[in-house]
């Protein structure tokens, strides 16, 4: 969860920030959870296992081998 | 409070935190008055019988025993077998590709564990069940979860883990030996040919004579074709963006469902009877499972998830706002007879068949073996994902069991007592109930049922059976009073309907492609080009060789004049409980092996209980007399008059509807011999390996992978504590570079 605070937090910011910390929370959660940021966790991926970024694959192709993954290993849905 | 911090390797801040925290008087407050929660639920849900029993007394008393199982006996269990080890790398790690494998974070893997495992099936099974009365439903809900289903789902997951995450299959073969794990291997591909198809015969039932229903659930496939082109060419990865549009188009096709309803042109061109919705249906799975993913199935995997998220808040709010008074009496004469509409037979076995989904569903298996070990950071939050995902499924299974016994009795018979008994005219209803149902208390008028029907825009309610309909009307009732007012009635009832058909469509496109290449992969055994996933031909063979094998099953079953859905429900609840049993048979062994045969009662109590109601219900359905129950008993008595020249029997007319239920009964009958010979065999070659690793003179080799050390943190439990916060930030501040798997010799 990415929360970052500027350096001078006015109250009024802090308040501000304060309310929106669930709806942020929330968005996060829902992107995570739908697949949204699977680019980026591809990428966080690479990273570990390359010490570079470059040579991933860039974001329009991920998407379509994420699906092309997915013809050729189907997942199961439960009932 | 000890606090122990783990370490790897001497330049990487601890990869985690063990503490053993005390209890404190504030804890022990806390966990007494969660305890004081739940018993007062259950108090009131067991004993009081009052007139206005509310409905939050069930979340209570649901709630109260979740929190507790999951600290007291899940723990147990991790202390005792599963024994987590904070420095073990866990698949995610070691074989990480950005991909099936990749550590995700908990909260997370815990969502999409649970949009896997959860479907229809637990807002199905538990709105059957409501026939017996709530009680029974809600002990067999919340006690089946703690003691098998939470335990399944846990323990298979967890044993995955430390096989890379192997499939179920793979690991009963790896214990049970070649002949076990192909044996098995067939029995997990019968099984789900069966759950595709009674889910298909849920949701037909549904949809025939539905012009709005058959309407909105037509316009999902255009929906989500868009959807996919949209995230393949216009705006690739954007999700949630995708998904909001698809779920405004889905509601507008709803909204559109109800100008189609009114019209009489289109009314007439989406009116579809059974027989052709189970062909369309047909059709629809085997594009599903030829057709490149991105088209069909990934958006509409979206959608579901989206809409899975959606519906279950909403039906939380709906109920805790609302706070519904129940009209079901506790327990109904056929918890003690063997003659609900609903479904036939007694409530040992009947009932723990009947709600599998939600309390123990073997199909778990499949998931929490090959998909979700692949993806957990560390091994002690397997209990989090594999037990407590379980538990908020039960937890779904309650919502739905609140729903239906809410509504009105005579509503719910109405749409659940089948065809032949009602007569599917709401007069015939009327008289079925008032006359002939069996049951006290239960009083209607054919005025009331057709008003019913046109407040949520349909023609009729009679004989709905499958669940589904009958959800979708609990839940308008519900849902009405907090959104909308009575004017949105029948919006809420198509909504629901619109869900649940969207979650089997779900599971029916995925199964299809499973099953397709299940099939493929053992086809390859004898000619190895079907091995190949990119060989056009062959996948179209094997996608009509399953889509022929559930496909007419589902119009064995929309075609029974016997009503179909009580006959075959059953089946579906044997066959995923007997799912359970390889799952739990194969655990059992496992944990023996490990050298835990002394905690072995813990999988083994589950699967006593499992093999139990599964073999019971397989022996009356089998073998007994009472032709309601019994499919040979029934096929013989159908046989004997047709040989003898009559053309009636009972509620069937005509001797082509006779030959059908001859035909029928054979066929269910052999599929029930088939599943209880196959799982009986996995069991007792499972049992054979539980004791030859007890009797071995030195331990069994393990299937186990070698230990690997971590080098990665991530928080043991749901909520990171202080410390855990502390080493999180020391790891967030390291370069990437520092972190770096290094390469293992």
């Amino acid at each position: 969860m990415s929360t970052s605070t500027s350096g001078t937090a006015t109250p009024a910011s802090t308040v501000v920030h304060r309310i929106a910390a669930p709806f942020r929370a929330v968005h996060w959660y829902l992107k995570e959870v739908m697949g949204e940021n699977a680019y980026l966790h591809y990428l966080e991926s690479f990273e570990r296992r390359h010490g570079t970024r470059d040579g991933a694959m860039g974001e329009r192709e991920f998407w379509r081998d994420l699906t092309d993954e997915q013809d050729r290993n189907p997942k199961v849905r439960c009932c | 409070m000890s606090v122990e911090y783990v370490k790897t390797d001497e330049t990487l801040p601890p990869v985690a935190v063990v503490e053993r925290p005390r209890w404190t008087p504030t804890k022990i407050v806390i966990w007494v008055a969660i305890a004081l929660i739940a018993a007062i639920g259950w108090v009131m849900v067991a004993f009081v019988r009052g007139e206005n029993l509310s409905a939050s007394w069930f979340v209570a008393a649901a709630v109260g025993s979740y929190l507790i199982a999951f600290r007291f006996y899940a723990k147990f269990i991790e202390w005792k077998i599963c024994r987590p080890d904070p420095s073990r790398a866990t698949p995610a790690e070691l074989k990480d590709n950005g991909r099936d494998f990749t550590p995700t974070d908990r909260r997370v893997l815990f969502g999409h564990h649970f949009a896997a495992i959860s479907g229809a099936g637990p807002l199905v099974g538990p709105i059957l069940a409501a026939q017996m009365g709530y009680l029974p439903g809600t002990l067999w809900i919340i006690f089946g979860v703690i003691i098998a289903g939470g335990v399944q789902d846990y323990m298979v997951l967890y044993f995955s883990m430390r096989r890379n995450g192997r499939s179920l299959g793979q690991m009963a073969r790896d214990e049970l030996g070649r002949v076990g794990g192909f044996i098995a291997s067939v029995g997990i591909l019968l099984i789900m040919t069966i759950l595709i198809a009674v889910l298909g015969v849920v949701i037909i039932n549904a949809l025939a004579e539905s012009p709005w229903g058959v309407f909105s659930i037509a316009m999902t496939i255009p929906i989500a074709v868009f959807m996919g082109v949209y995230m393949r060419y216009l705006r690739p990865g954007r999700v949630i963006e995708t998904s909001v549009i698809g779920v405004a188009l889905l509601v507008l096709a709803i909204i559109a469902g109800g100008w189609v309803h009114n019209n009489p042109v289109w009314a007439e061109v989406f009116h579809l009877d059974k027989t052709t919705l189970a062909w369309c249906l047909m059709i629809y799975g085997f594009f599903a499972a030829v057709l490149p993913v991105w088209v069909l199935l990934a958006p509409r995997d979206y959608l579901s998830t989206f809409m899975k998220i959606g519906t279950i808040v909403l039906l939380a709010v709906g109920i805790l706002v609302v706070n519904p008074t129940v009209q079901m009496p506790a327990v109904t004469e056929f918890a003690s007879n063997t003659s609900g509409p609903a479904f036939a037979g007694a409530l040992f076995p009947f009932l723990f068949i009947t709600i599998a989904c939600g309390a123990l569903s073997g199909f778990h298996a499949l998931i929490s073996s090959g998909t979700t070990p692949k993806l957990i950071e560390k091994e002690s939050q397997a209990r989090l994902i594999g037990y407590g995902g379980m538990l908020m499924e039960s937890f779904v299974a309650i919502m739905a069991l609140v729903a239906a016994v809410c509504l009105d009795k005579g509503i719910y018979f109405a749409m659940n007592a089948a065809e032949p008994l009602t007569g599917g005219t709401p007069q015939g209803a009327a008289d079925f109930i008032n006359n002939s149902l069996g049951m006290s208390g239960v009083q209607t008028s054919a005025e009331y049922l057709d008003q019913a029907a046109k407040d949520v825009g349909e023609e009729s309610i009679i004989s709905r059976t499958g669940g589904a309909p009958t959800l979708a009307m609990g839940m308008a009732h519900i849902l009405h009073n907090v959104f909308g007012g009575p004017a949105w009635m029948s919006f809420w009832y198509h909504f629901a309907v619109m869900f649940e058909a969207l979650f089997i469509l779900t599971t029916i496109d995925a199964g299809t492609r499973v099953a397709r290449f299940m099939l493929g992969d053992a086809l390859g055994n004898f000619i190895p080009k079907f091995r190949d996933p990119s060989w056009n031909i062959g996948a179209w063979i094997t996608t009509i060789v399953m889509v022929g094998a559930w496909g007419s099953i589902l119009l064995m079953g929309v075609t029974d004049p016997l009503g179909g859905i009580n006959t075959l429900f059953p089946l579906f609840g044997i066959s995923n409980q007997l799912l359970a049993a390889i799952a739990l048979a194969v655990v059992f062994a496992l944990v023996c092996k490990s050298g835990y045969a002394k905690y072995a009662w813990i999988p083994g109590i589950p699967l006593v209980w499992d093999l139990a109601v599964t073999m019971t219900a397989s022996w009356q359905k089998i073998f007994s007399s009472d032709p309601k129950l019994g499919y040979w008993a029934q096929h013989f008595a159908y046989r004997d008059a047709v040989a003898a020249g009559e053309t009636s029997l009972g509620t069937t007319e005509g001797v082509e509807a006779m030959n059908a239920v001859v035909r029928n009964t054979f066929i269910q009958g052999t599929l029930s011999i088939i599943f209880a010979v196959v799982v009986l065999m996995v069991v007792v070659m499972a049992l054979w390996a539980a004791f030859k690793s007890i009797t071995a003179r030195e331990p069994l080799p393990t299937t186990e992978e070698p230990y690997r050390p971590t080098r990665r943190f991530a928080p043991a439990g749901l909520i990171a504590t202080k410390a855990e916060k502390e080493v999180q930030a020391q790891w967030d501040k390291l370069e990437p570079s520092a972190v770096r798997q290094r390469e293992h010799s």
